[in-house]
């Protein structure tokens, strides 16, 4: 790495320069790496070496409390290091709510092997027996001495005598208690703690111009209304176009400038919008039901629309290029994925590439970030030697972002005596994840010339993921499920909070209802009437009991909703009720939501209750009033007002119940909540009536 | 073209455009990190600052309109040993999950407590109305403003 960018590593956020730090030449003995990932240093920290982001959810706060719990330290002498491809573990993405399992799991193996490593080794400078030495935050202490681990490591020559083994349940005296997140006080403070307030030394702003629309070619550019701009720097590959600029606001101006001097072409590619469930049904050969039911046998169809991440923050991204290496920090979610796809998009070897994360506003999935990336990859190898700083606008990430796929369900059941007799479903779901596996996942990819991905769909030859995910009723009951994968779907889609479990769970647990109703039969009791696993029968009669379920009166406008699943039937499980309000305009509008969450062993009680709640309150946000609009050419929901989500005027109070079983093996919490909390919302507004089946509520 | 405003306490001038949006003085040319672009809008209320006292979206006032004036940001209402009674309250709150919006919303509740000292949950719900949290922490927000205004009742 040149002085250059070493110099500009060192001048970004303290993580940075930590993270550099490490890779210098460092006085001997000042640190000690105890295994891939625990670093001791002599200054009295430690640092962690972790493959996963953190993205809001708290991800580093757990660590950090895991790894202080084993190690026997205050959890202030903890440092997460940023993920950094020169550096960290590869653990991929981070998806599938499995930070804690297996992230956290690994941190907790690794801090109790470097433990018995420093107990070892002071048992031995101390001359006591192992089995009387006991640790006080990193001091070590024997009858008669006693010696600390970062003396320890100053000292050098760690021996591993003793056996590591974690901690006794009952010795535990952080995992399973509140602990302050690590990362609030720095952002109440408004330090750097986002990519966006990375600056690095010469750095310049760009600004991307995206196409109109999804299949629009740029037609022809008049480059004399740029060139009244002699300071901005025109890239163009193709119908690639970008603007970079010495400051931010005349790169915005040169955008505007770019914008009304391009020309493109266009074509109607998209089905008629009020088509889309019938497109998406003949795409998956789903025939529509007979609106014609027999009392004997109800059936009912679901239908969710494309939603978005809407992270508050569009996507931003960092990259240097020079001497043939690229250095690109981001705020995706997997910084091995994304270095190995931008190697082929712009064509180095991924050794070549370093990718260093830094956190971006909560993400929810994969959102504009990757993209954000290759943005500014493809840039900075056209300016070598100079840092580009590419931020999306608001509208790129509205209209470019690959957003939660439209699906629809078709129920069919019956019920006798009470109990649910037969079951069929039949889900068609577009692509819940094209997460860069590959250049042709980058947006990037279908711009340049000639283009590497001419269409989303190219790599979509099968199967896609994600809709499946709780198709399976979890409920003890004779059930057909078929679960059809539409390829050739009109948006780009890809991993939203929850994938296919959302629209799922809003299907079967609005015909549980719809059942229950059928039967004459209060909606709690009949689910409880058709589950066997305890801790799913917990947390629904924990939520009922904390809602005051049986006790609330229906009025006029006013009802109440149940919605129960566990997150793609092996995760957590989670309840939620909700009260609701129809008000004179019609619209609906949440009182108060309760649930309940069994996650196996918590480590952080208030990170659950914080991941449950923000879930619920996003649901809401999704069923209420959510929905991807686009006409047979363009996507049209460009900005927040033609895409509203639910505002703190609108925001229900919120409460959630844990369920801690210490020594379970932790269960995935962060979507689990979503499909819950949506079909009690649904749930809820079909109790004031008359029951919605297609998404959302209140348009 | 030079501006003058006052920010944080400290007479500044500001050297671009008539025009410029102030988001970009402020994070740019002043170097400050909290106000955030958000949408560019005024849609979303993450870069809100205070402004002779009343919250404004920065991304869509210009550098002109400022001229004279006085400016808060987040940077500005508290110091590491000595946070102000809203930071303490979101910290006491756990009220944030990204933090991205931490900002704004801190700076228009600031807005409301200093005219306002002890409002209602209404109050302070429209007080926020133009600011967006996508991780769901609203009740939470809430639960701070409400905390930080008993501790300045104190």
């Amino acid at each position: 790495m040149s002085d250059l960018s070493r110099r500009v590593f060192m001048l970004g956020s303290g993580a940075l320069a930590v993270a550099i730090s490490m890779l210098g030449s460092a006085p001997a003995r000042a640190r000690q790496s105890l295994n891939e990932r625990i670093e001791i240093h002599a200054d009295g920290t430690i640092r962690l070496r972790v493959g996963r982001i953190e993205m809001g959810q708290g991800f580093n706060s757990a660590m950090a409390q895991l790894a202080a719990e084993e190690l026997d330290v205050d959890i202030a002498r903890i440092r997460i290091l940023p993920v950094d491809t020169a550096i960290s573990p590869n653990e991929g993405f981070t998806d599938s709510s499995a930070s804690i399992r297996s992230s956290g799991m690994a941190v907790r193996r690794a801090a109790a092997e470097a433990r018995a490593m420093l107990l070892g080794t002071a048992a031995r400078r101390l001359s006591a027996p192992l089995s009387t030495l006991r640790v006080d935050d990193g001091t070590v202490r024997s009858a008669t001495g006693s010696i600390s681990y970062w003396a320890l490591v100053a000292e050098g020559s760690l021996v591993t005598t003793a056996p590591p083994r974690l901690k006794a349940t009952a010795d535990r005296r952080l995992v399973g208690h509140d602990m302050p997140r690590i990362d609030l006080p720095a952002k109440v403070m408004g330090k750097a703690v986002f990519l966006h307030d990375l600056r690095l030394p010469g750095m310049l702003h760009a600004r991307v111009l995206r196409p109109p629309s999804y299949e629009a070619r740029l037609a022809s550019l008049d480059s004399a209304l740029l060139s009244a701009m002699p300071d901005v720097r025109l890239i163009r590959n193709g119908s690639f176009l970008a603007v970079v600029a010495e400051c931010e606001e005349e790169a915005v101006r040169a955008l505007e400038r770019l914008r009304s001097s391009a020309t493109w072409r266009e074509s109607e590619t998209m089905p008629e919008p009020g088509d889309l469930y019938a497109y998406l049904r003949r795409e998956a050969n789903v025939p529509e039901l007979s609106p014609s039911s027999s009392r004997a046998r109800l059936s009912a169809t679901y239908e969710v629309p494309y939603r978005m991440h809407g992270s508050i923050g569009p996507s931003c991204a960092i990259a240097f290029f020079e001497d043939g290496n690229l250095t690109v920090w981001s705020h995706a979610q997997g910084m091995y994925p994304l270095r190995s796809s931008l190697a082929d998009l712009v064509d180095l070897p991924q050794e070549h590439i370093r990718c260093i994360h830094m956190e971006g506003a909560g993400c929810y999935g994969h959102n504009g970030a990757d993209d954000a990336a290759a943005d500014a990859a493809l840039i900075a190898r056209a300016i070598p030697g100079r840092a580009i700083r590419l931020q999306w606008m608001r509208e790129d990430e509205h209209l470019w972002e690959p957003y939660g796929p439209a699906m629809v369900a078709q129920v069919s059941g019956r019920v006798e005596n009470g109990r649910i007799r037969d079951w069929g479903y039949i889900v068609a779901s577009p692509a819940h994840s094209s997460r860069p596996g590959g250049a042709t996942r980058l947006l990037a990819a279908r711009h340049v010339e000639p283009p590497i991905a001419p269409s989303f769909l190219a790599g979509f030859t099968q199967w896609a993921g994600g809709g499946s995910y709780n198709a399976e009723p979890y409920y003890d009951i004779p059930a057909q499920v078929d679960v059809r994968f539409v390829r050739r779907a009109p948006l780009r889609s890809s991993a939203l909070r929850g994938l296919g479990a959302f629209a799922n769970v809003f299907a079967i647990e609005s015909f549980m209802d719809e059942l229950a109703a059928e039967a004459g039969i209060d909606p709690v009791t009949f689910r409880l009437d058709h589950l066997s696993d305890p801790r799913a029968r917990l947390v629904i009669e924990t939520v009922a009991d904390h809602f005051g379920w049986s006790r609330f009166t229906e009025q006029a406008g006013r009802g109440k909703g149940f919605g129960f699943a566990r997150l793609n039937n092996y995760g957590a499980y989670v309840a939620v009720a909700v009260e609701m309000e129809r008000d004179a305009n019609g619209r609906f509008e949440i009182i108060r939501a309760v649930a309940a969450v069994d996650c196996g062993e918590v480590v952080s009680p208030d990170g659950v209750r914080n991941q449950i709640e923000g879930g619920i309150v996003q649901a809401a946000s999704w069923v209420l009033m959510e929905k991807v609009d686009f006409d047979r050419t363009r996507v049209t929901s460009a900005d927040w007002d033609a895409y509203p989500i639910l505002r703190i005027t609108e925001a229900p109070e919120v409460e959630v119940n844990l369920i801690d079983r210490p020594g379970q093996p932790p269960l995935g919490v962060g979507e689990a909540a979503q499909g819950p909390a949506g079909a009690a919302v649904a749930n809820a507004a079909a109790s004031i009536g008359p029951r919605i089946r297609s998404l959302p509520l209140n348009r | 073209m030079e501006t003058a405003f006052r920010l944080n306490g400290a007479e500044v001038t500001a050297e671009a455009d008539d025009d410029t949006p102030l988001l970009y003085i402020l994070r740019n040319d002043m170097g400050l990190n909290s106000p955030k672009y958000g949408c560019g809008l005024a849609q979303c209320g993450s870069c809100r600052v205070i402004v002779d006292g009343d919250v404004a979206p920065s991304c869509s006032i210009t550098l002109a309109s400022v001229a004279g004036k006085t400016i808060e940001t987040l940077e500005g209402i508290g110091t590491p040993g000595r946070l102000h009674p809203l930071q303490e309250a979101f910290l006491a709150e756990q009220a944030a999950q990204c933090g991205y919006c931490t900002a704004g919303m801190i700076m228009a509740a600031k807005a409301l407590l200093d005219r306002n000292r002890d409002p209602s949950d209404n109050e302070i719900r429209e007080a926020l109305e133009r600011n967006l949290c996508r991780c769901g922490t609203y009740h939470r927000i809430i639960r701070a403003v409400r905390r930080a205004a008993r501790e300045m009742a104190r």
